[in-house]
């Protein structure tokens, strides 16, 4: 672990290989053509910070450029950030930028920008972003390309931070002294992009061009980018399957037709790119319920139900099955420590009679409702699957439907038994696991730890990580959380999620990095 | 002339008046439903604070007083201000304005395919009543009639999508084609027909059974008979006699379709992409953005009542009984 930071740290600008360095060569054979490709759910704006959904992501990740991104293995490599280094202190950070960039308006992009993004833009409107950036003491340009950011203690994951997704560089003459959320450049989005925002019929497609004065020459090689609105899945996979589009990312396919497009001569399928958001999905269980604070209920559910039914037969093999808290691919899993029950029913039973809950005439011990999550088909399902795999040893699970405003709505508020729930990791635990099980986040607000585990062990070791600067002492206090929340199971973590890009095998560079398709496609080409 | 002035006026008082009482009620329904737009937008942004909920109810305007709220909405409207959308930052009669030409051209299309051909099949099927022509138009009929739309699309697009590859599968039209003039109006009207024959199938199975019914009974009346004995030509018969009087129930149902219509149909919409006025709605509905939502209920609610008014005017135009009463 300790290797992987310091590489990608100190070692950061050797990985400006990985930017293509010499495009006159190549550009003429890859140059031109227009790539469709679908877009869903329609995102509302298309500017990161002020809205964030995964949609918004896809699409304004083309138009608009953080300072980092990062490969599969999570190391920073160069985006808008040619450079950086940490000072000795580990306080202190420097990045040197990009020569030449400029926003869509023809406005050079330089460290204010970036300094104004950070600082105030993110600070302002992210709720991930604010209490990472609140730790910058001290913001400063020392020349129009160097930006000096100074942290009041050392904070090991701050490089995480910089990906477009988290934090895109906006233009400060448009926003600075407005209203971000309101401002009018929002409807009409201005990056540092390889795409220039053209037209958004709402409901129809989002249309971007190239942007003539990309600062990667010769880039980006497509002449357009269309992103289509398709609401209904099957009319997707008949998109694909037609031709109409030549790629598909995130959940534009259900699962169970990956199978047939896996099939197709002309189509492939990749599952990589997902390492950044890191997704864990899991059972969501309200500790303030009885029994399901009784940590050998918590046990027992983990017994009943099997996680490898669930990838293959649910998720088509898809992604696959989680065996702790911190998923394989986020920094500081310890495959020593994370061991989750087996899936044995009859350990389930004893495990429930020992809990004093004992089947009545009808074979229940006890009843619990789950709030499906309505995100699709194969949600629906893994409801289903949870009801019938928890009825085998005795629990009767009623099943409650509802859309998805009402669903966020019951779990910021706590009214829910069980639920289905999936948060992303953002590549350290201090980022995206802390906030599920620490007390001092129990909130009535969604995505906080609305269960409600509370265990003073627990809180202490995720605050050592998160305040230590040395990696190996921040390694030492996660496989100790590891080994513990997987004796308690908070939550009853089911799935990595993974989702399918399917592109035409003539479409190259697609998935990159750990950014997948968000990232920025100046590179990607049609054959 | 007086008394046709004063009926408007008391028509159009009575359209203000159930227009505000939809307003409210949408309103406050709207209210009723579990979760608001900031916790839709924190639930799909996969993270979210305090702050973030303050910002976005501040914004909003959800911070006020339900009453409140409800009074500043009733205020604009009356001054012709449906508002801004809370998710999309633009003016909500932009949005529709936007929305709803998709969605006339659609409805209207199928409207126009499901009367012509479901009257002229309902026709055809009475003239020739228990024979095998009247047997299959039944039958199609039927089948129509019970089939869910989304699955006749779906079928529709494979058929003449997938396999025969005759037309688009979604969408309004071709993008990034630049098309003008002439060759605009093929790509559009080349994307129009899936969707609008999968909508106007349904109607059309319940207009041919409607004609069919309706001129049946008309033709065993007794003015037919006379006409009949007069020794009227039998083609005359049928349209002028039959036909004319058996519309009546026809046209009171097709006054309904096109109001409904106008909702746009959400299942085809969606099935097809087509970029209408429904799918809007039911967006709005699913992120709580109330403002849309309301606009799009008070657009379509006054289109409603104005075809309930053309719909009565046309029954006077098709048969002078109905003046008198």
């Amino acid at each position: 672990m300790e290797k992987l930071t310091r590489r990608g740290l100190i070692a950061g600008a050797a990985v400006t290989g990985l930017v293509p360095a010499s495009p006159f060569a190549q550009t003429s054979s890859k140059r031109g053509g227009t790539l469709t490709t679908i877009l869903t759910p329609e995102p509302p704006i298309l500017v990161l910070g002020v809205n964030n959904q995964g949609p918004t992501a896809l699409a304004a990740g083309k138009l608009f450029q953080g300072l980092l991104e990062y490969s599969f293995k999570l190391e920073p490599m160069p985006l808008l950030a040619k450079s950086w280094s940490l000072s000795d202190d580990k306080r202190t950070y420097t990045f040197n930028l990009q020569e030449n960039v400029k926003f869509h308006d023809g406005h050079p992009m330089t460290a204010d920008d970036v300094i104004f993004s950070i600082t105030k833009f993110h600070t302002e409107l992210s709720p991930r972003a604010r209490p990472i950036f609140n730790k910058i003491k001290g913001a400063t340009t020392p020349d129009p390309l160097t930006v000096v950011l100074t942290l009041d203690t050392p904070f090991d994951p701050f490089l995480l931070m910089f990906d477009t997704s988290t934090c895109a560089i906006v233009p400060k003459h448009i926003y600075a002294g407005t209203d971000y959320r309101t401002n009018p450049n929002n409807q009409k989005p201005i990056g540092t992009g390889p795409f220039q925002f053209v037209e958004w019929q709402r409901g129809n497609f989002i249309r971007m061009k190239g942007f003539d004065q990309y600062w990667v020459e010769g880039q980006p090689y497509l002449d357009e980018l269309i992103y289509r609105i398709i609401p209904d899945s099957q009319s997707r996979a008949l998109a694909l399957q037609t031709g109409q589009v030549q790629l598909t990312q995130a959940n534009d396919i259900e699962p169970f037709d990956i199978p047939r497009f896996r099939k197709m001569p002309n189509l492939e399928v990749e599952l990589q790119g997902w390492e950044y958001a890191s997704q864990l999905s899991w059972i969501e269980l309200n500790h303030r319920v009885k029994p399901l604070d009784d940590v050998r209920v918590r046990q027992a559910i983990g017994h009943a139900i099997d996680r490898n039914f669930i990838v293959s037969k649910l998720w088509f093999s898809i992604g696959k099955a989680a065996t702790g808290p911190i998923a394989s691919t986020t920094r500081f899993y310890d495959p020593q420590v994370a061991k989750l029950q087996s899936h044995d029913p009859n350990k389930a039973k004893a495990l429930l009679d020992a809990a004093g809950l004992k089947p009545n005439a009808r074979g229940v011990r006890f009843t619990i409702r789950q709030l499906a999550l309505p995100y699709g088909e194969v949600w629906t399902r893994l409801s289903e699957y949870f009801r019938t795999a928890l009825g085998q040893v005795g629990i009767e699970v009623v099943l409650e439907t509802t859309d998805a405003g009402a669903w966020a709505k019951r779990i910021g508020d706590w009214d829910y038994e069980t639920s289905t729930n999936f948060l992303s990791q953002y590549g350290d635990p201090t980022l995206g696991v802390e906030r599920s099980y620490v007390s001092s986040n129990i909130k009535k607000i969604t995505f906080t730890n609305t269960g409600g585990y509370s265990n003073p062990r627990v809180d202490e070791l995720f605050a050592s990580a998160r305040e230590a600067e040395d990696p190996a002492v921040r390694a030492k206090a996660f496989s100790d959380v590891q080994a513990i929340l997987c004796e308690e199971v908070p939550q009853i973590w089911l799935m990595e999620l993974a989702w399918p890009t399917i592109r035409d095998k003539k479409l190259h560079n697609v998935i990159r990095t750990a950014m997948g398709p968000n990232a920025g496609f100046g590179q990607v080409y049609f054959e | 002339v007086i008394r046709l002035a004063h009926l408007a006026a008391e028509r159009i008082l009575k359209i203000v008046a159930v227009v505000i009482a939809i307003a409210v009620t949408n309103f406050l329904l709207i209210h009723m439903a579990p979760g608001d737009p900031a916790s839709v937008i924190a639930g799909e942004s996969g993270a979210a604070d305090a702050q973030l909920m303050a910002q976005l109810r501040a914004q909003f305007g959800l911070d006020k007083p339900l009453a409140t709220q409800l009074a500043i909405y009733l205020g604009h409207v009356l001054q012709g201000d449906l508002g801004m959308s809370f998710r999309q930052g633009r003016p909500v009669a932009g949005l529709i304005m936007e929305r709803l030409p998709a969605t006339l051209l659609l409805t209207f299309t199928a409207f126009a395919f499901a009367i012509s051909a479901g009257v002229t099949l309902g026709a055809m099927a009475s003239r020739r009543v228990g024979r095998i022509a009247d047997s299959i138009i039944t039958v199609l009929a039927l089948a129509f009639y019970a089939t869910p739309l989304f699955w006749v699309g779906l079928m529709l697009v494979l058929l003449l999508s997938v396999w025969l590859e005759l037309l688009p599968s979604f969408g309004m039209a071709t993008v990034g084609a630049n098309y003008t003039g002439w060759a605009a109006i093929v790509d559009v009207g080349e994307h129009l027909i899936l969707p609008a024959i999968t909508l106007g199938l349904f109607y059309m199975a319940v207009y041919a059974r409607l004609t069919r019914a309706s001129m049946l009974e008309v033709a065993s009346q007794d003015f037919v008979r006379t006409a009949r004995a007069k020794g009227v030509p039998e083609g005359r018969i049928l349209r002028r006699h039959i036909l004319r009087n058996a519309l009546l129930p026809v046209i009171t149902f097709a006054g309904i379709q096109a109001g409904q219509l106008i909702g746009g149909s959400v299942l085809v919409e969606t099935v097809f992409a087509w970029p209408g006025i429904g799918r809007l709605a039911f967006d709005a509905l699913l992120a709580r953005d109330y403002q849309v939502l309301l606009g799009v209920f008070l657009c379509t609610s006054v289109l409603v009542v104005l075809f309930n008014l053309l719909t009565d005017l046309l029954y006077v135009l098709i048969d002078p009984r109905v003046r008198a009463a």
